[in-house]
């Protein structure tokens, strides 16, 4: 992992804002597959960078750009070219994630 | 919308009860925490409450359009329309400098929330044994994870709970007060971890946070438990470091949440 995504970067929280605005669910606990090394990990794991233009995020272990959303007057403009999947937790599956304490 | 999704399983409103919007918010409320970090209340109309850990973001716009934000955790449980969240100040920020400063009783600014569902804990009320909890904050990182103990509290939780708080030295530690409180609750372990100067009396040499801070305690209360779930609050560097230590302790992926915050995240 480069020194930028170690020492610099925030996580996916700090752009769950902006992405769970957009898709109009919480996008913090959705699994996120990299269109590049296949690794899944949750949104808010992931590494962001939210200090330019635009809003990048980024995968935690290769890099690789997932997503990025540009806001201008007019519109949003959204590109997950580089994500392979999203997996969306529904609401009321939060029951069987308390039920596995081990986990 | 009501009816079945096309596939008959779901309704079609579970993907969209929960979107947030930017809501101006006026600050009702100021509570000193150190001489750089400070607690801003804040009241919002038709704010629909929160969970313990999520977080808010900031937008504050100049009189010329130009507006910055930045995300912030919330520090306390669920109030009605109040809303509180702890600001440390960040040297040369944009944002935290008026929020820690400047900013006076009646001012508006706007927020957009609550954001995450990851970064959050409720209680395992269908558990016959409450999962127990460890906490890891690293300097403000301790904020979300404050919530989550007041939470505990309010809900009368038997969850054990553990913190442990890195922090530079005696004068920057937040709630310093409630912190010491809580220390004397049943179920609720309190530790601070200097880092670089050590009050006078402390065992625990000042230094970073290692294995040996983080093994899970023998305390009776831990023991015969579910393994713990471990939520790690604090800058990139701090969490990564937490994270690796408890994976060697025997932490699952799983079982770990962090949130990081980096300069930009003043």
């Amino acid at each position: 992992m480069t020194e930028r995504a170690t020492s610099h970067t925030l996580d996916g929280n700090a752009a769950a804002g902006l992405f769970t605005e957009i898709f109009g669910i919480d996008v913090s606990a959705v699994s996120v597959t990299c269109g590049e090394c296949k690794g899944s990990a949750a949104f808010a794991e992931q590494s962001a960078f939210v200090a330019g233009p635009g809003t990048v995020l980024r995968c935690r272990g290769c890099d690789h750009v997932l997503a990025r959303v540009v806001e201008t007057p007019r519109e949003v403009w959204l590109d997950v070219s580089g994500s392979a999947s999203w997996r969306f937790p529904l609401p009321d599956s939060k029951a069987v994630d308390s039920q596995q304490p081990g986990q | 919308m009501t009816e079945l999704a096309a596939s008959g399983t779901r309704p079609r409103t579970k993907l969209t009860d929960q979107r947030p919007r930017w809501l101006p918010a006026r600050l009702v409320g100021l509570r000193s925490e150190t001489s750089t970090a400070r607690t801003l209340t804040f009241e919002i109309a038709g704010w629909p409450g929160h969970r313990a850990g999520q977080h808010v973001d900031v937008r504050l716009t100049a009189a010329d359009g130009y507006s910055a934000q930045r995300a912030y955790s919330i520090s306390a449980p669920s109030d009605g329309v109040r809303v509180s969240i702890t600001v440390q100040r960040v040297r040369g920020g944009e944002v935290s400098p008026y929020l820690v400063e400047d900013m006076e009783l009646g001012d508006q600014l706007e927020v957009r929330g609550p954001i995450g569902g990851w970064f959050v804990w409720t209680p395992s009320a269908k558990a016959p044994v409450e999962q127990p909890v460890l906490l890891v904050g690293g300097g403000s990182g301790v904020v979300p994870l404050m919530a989550m103990v007041r939470e505990r509290i309010r809900l009368d939780s038997g969850a054990p709970f553990r913190l442990v708080y890195s922090v530079r030295d005696a004068a920057s530690v937040i709630y310093a007060g409630e912190l010491a409180q809580r220390a004397a609750d049943e179920g609720i372990l309190v530790e601070l971890l200097y880092t670089r100067e050590a009050p006078e009396g402390t065992l625990r040499p000042a230094g970073r946070v290692t294995h040996a801070d983080l093994a899970t305690p023998a305390d009776a209360g831990w023991a015969h438990r579910p393994a713990p779930r471990a939520y790690v609050c604090g800058p990139t560097a701090f969490v990564e470091h937490v994270i690796g230590s408890l994976r060697d302790l025997g932490y699952s992926d799983h079982s770990i949440r962090a949130e990081r915050f980096g300069p930009s995240g003043d």
